[in-house]
């Protein structure tokens, strides 16, 4: 086993833009749950919708790429207004079942070969991003910083990743600090009470969707420009509830929670990989060939989840005192 | 004593002299129930006013209906001379119609102090932008000021900075209360406020909805304590099986010789011991 290996990728993915988008859909999904309480479960299809908007704005509208991000948002707030206005009436766990629908329903849209020549079917999008690079004011060369060995590209990537990941956690944190934030608290406990007090909650839920959907929209344009390609495929209900595990873990009512949360979640789900690759490869888990690996770790995660949520539902930087007196 | 509420005969739906809220045809049905049936209902201004009857008459449900919290199979009622019938349960509070539940809705994972805060009406930062700046915080300042003010009425100053879920069932009728109170009501309307609070504190609550009444806010209540509809309401309507059966002044009322027995029971004011010995 190459440990200076495992400990390299460990770190390295800490820092991964991919984590960023993870933790950007996080953040939207605190939003949506940790606060106002909503149950969505198709935190994907806001994703989805975000780097789709990129992808085809830059592609099919030919606009410019910063544009084409503006698009997306866009399409995201249509998206999210969509979703919300006849759903957004419902209880909380009919809320969850339409988004997750939606979300499936949004990823068969963007794989039908019937809108080939605007999504690109099955094969999805790529061939965009040059321009970001673009924009990279780090002059070329190498960047070391102890473990972390970036090109000025990928120093670039990280930098806008994480920066809008730190724009993020502070609208956040001064939204939730304001009294429009309590309405929102207000309304994850009990709506009624809140309506009572004459605020309209459902105004409030709808811009609860949006805000967050908005995040995760950001999250999806990271990952486009990481991947430099988009594809439907990404966007399974698997993304979701990733996403779902990463908020639970660093604390679903935090600040930054989804940072750590998705920091730690993807140190050990690449630290469980190598480590299972590893002693496959030695033949200790003779039980295990080393292709099964990646579906033995889904069932660790899910275990962890589990786990997760009965022993420590706040997190790991959640309030407990705002979970204790819950259901 | 000069009867300065109603007009007219005294009877089920009678016109009063300044009413705050008028209901018509007021019904609601449950399936095959008839939770409501209100012919006539006027609930008169400046007065506290107490909703009794036995359970199931359809008190909480007609609460429900003018509240905006259920919609009604057929009726209008007005508040302040305007039309209330299908306007948004927010909008009726927002017009000074503010009520509480039967069931209290303390927002448990909040602490006491954000509790009363989010009563307060007209707040700036409550929108989303004005939220993000600061200039909500002079106004968060008096808000703050003012509910402090009514947790110390309502022995809560205490627990100010306490999750509302670690209080008592009574402290949380109290802040539920005290809550409504901050968005400075005409009307407010209370589901059962004394029920499961401390004997100690009934007192002092008592005073202090007359207090409300003395700065000008009408008081509808649903009681099922005798001892509180007696001390302190102008004005009490019975309702049984989802109408309005009689009304009147207390003492009038409560002597009424049908309405003792088939709505507060034969022994309403006997006490549990004596009538054991006596019989």
């Amino acid at each position: 086993m190459d440990w200076i290996q495992t400990f390299n990728l460990t770190v390295g993915v800490i820092l991964d833009p991919l984590t960023a988008a993870y933790i950007l859909c996080a953040i939207g999904l605190s939003v949506h749950f940790g606060f106002t309480g909503l149950l969505n479960f198709g935190q994907a299809a806001f994703a989805a919708v975000g780097a789709y908007g990129t992808a085809i704005g830059y592609l099919t509208l030919k606009l410019p790429l910063l544009m084409a991000m503006g698009f997306a948002l866009l399409c995201v707030v249509v998206f999210a207004l969509i979703l919300g206005i006849p759903t957004l009436r419902l209880r909380a766990d009919y809320l969850a079942i339409v988004t997750i629908a939606a979300s499936e329903v949004f990823r068969y849209l963007m794989s039908t070969s019937a809108l080939k020549e605007v999504t690109g079917g099955a094969n999805g999008l790529s061939q965009f991003g040059y321009d970001f690079f673009d924009w990279n004011p780090i002059p070329d060369g190498q960047y070391s910083f102890g473990p972390f060995n970036w090109t000025a590209d990928q120093f670039w990537l990280r930098i806008f990743s994480f920066g809008l990941v730190g724009i993020a956690t502070l609208l956040v944190w001064l939204m939730m600090r304001s009294p429009w934030g309590r309405v929102l608290k207000g309304i994850r406990e009990d709506e009624d009470a809140v309506r009572s007090l004459g605020k309209n909650v459902f105004s409030y839920k709808l811009q609860s969707l949006i805000i967050g959907g908005l995040f995760a929209g950001l999250g999806g344009i990271v990952f486009v420009l990481a991947m430099s390609n988009v594809q439907p495929q990404t966007w399974v209900t698997n993304f979701t509830f990733m996403v779902w595990t990463v908020l639970l873990l660093g604390g679903a009512a935090s600040m930054l929670g989804p940072i750590a949360g998705g920091m730690v979640f993807f140190a050990l789900w690449v630290f469980v990989n190598e480590i299972l690759a590893g002693m496959a490869a030695l033949g200790w888990l003779p039980f295990l060939d080393p292709a099964q690996v990646g579906q033995v770790r889904f069932i660790l995660i899910g275990l962890a989840l589990m786990l997760l949520v009965i022993f420590r539902p706040q997190g790991m930087f959640g309030n407990k005192k705002e979970l204790r007196f819950n259901g | 004593m000069a009867n300065d509420i109603a007009v007219g005969t005294i009877e089920p739906g009678c016109k009063k002299v300044d009413p705050i809220l008028v209901a018509d045809n007021v019904t609601r049905q449950f399936g095959g129930l008839t939770a409501v049936d209100v012919e006539h209902l006027e609930i008169p201004r400046g007065k506290i006013t107490a909703l009794i009857g036995p359970n199931g008459a359809g008190k909480t449900t007609l609460f429900n209906l003018l509240t905006g919290f259920d919609k009604p199979n057929s009726g209008t009622w007005q508040f302040e001379g305007k039309n209330l019938a299908g306007v948004a349960s927010y909008k009726v509070a927002r017009r000074g119609m503010v009520r509480t539940f039967q069931l209290t809705k303390s927002l448990n994972a909040m602490t006491v102090i954000e509790n009363m805060r989010l009563g307060a009406q007209k707040q700036v930062g409550e929108n989303f932008l004005a939220g993000l700046s600061q200039i909500w915080t002079s106004q968060e300042a008096k808000i703050t000021a003012a509910a402090d003010k009514l947790l110390e009425r309502f022995k809560l100053d205490a627990k100010r900075d306490d999750y509302a879920g670690s209080l008592s069932g009574g402290q949380r009728k109290l802040l539920e209360m005290a809550r409504a109170l901050m968005s400075e009501p005409k009307l407010i309307m209370l589901d059962e406020p004394m029920a499961g609070v401390n004997p100690a504190l009934t007192q002092s609550l008592l005073e202090h909805i007359k207090g409300l009444k003395a700065n000008g806010t009408t008081v509808l209540f649903v009681e099922h304590d005798m001892h509180m509809v007696r001390h302190i309401s102008d004005w009490v309507i019975v309702m049984a099986e989802g109408k309005v059966v009689a009304e009147g002044e207390p003492g009038v009322v409560m002597k009424n010789q049908a309405v003792i027995d088939a709505y507060l029971g034969a022994h309403h004011d006997t006490d549990l011991g004596t009538m054991k010995k006596g019989k």
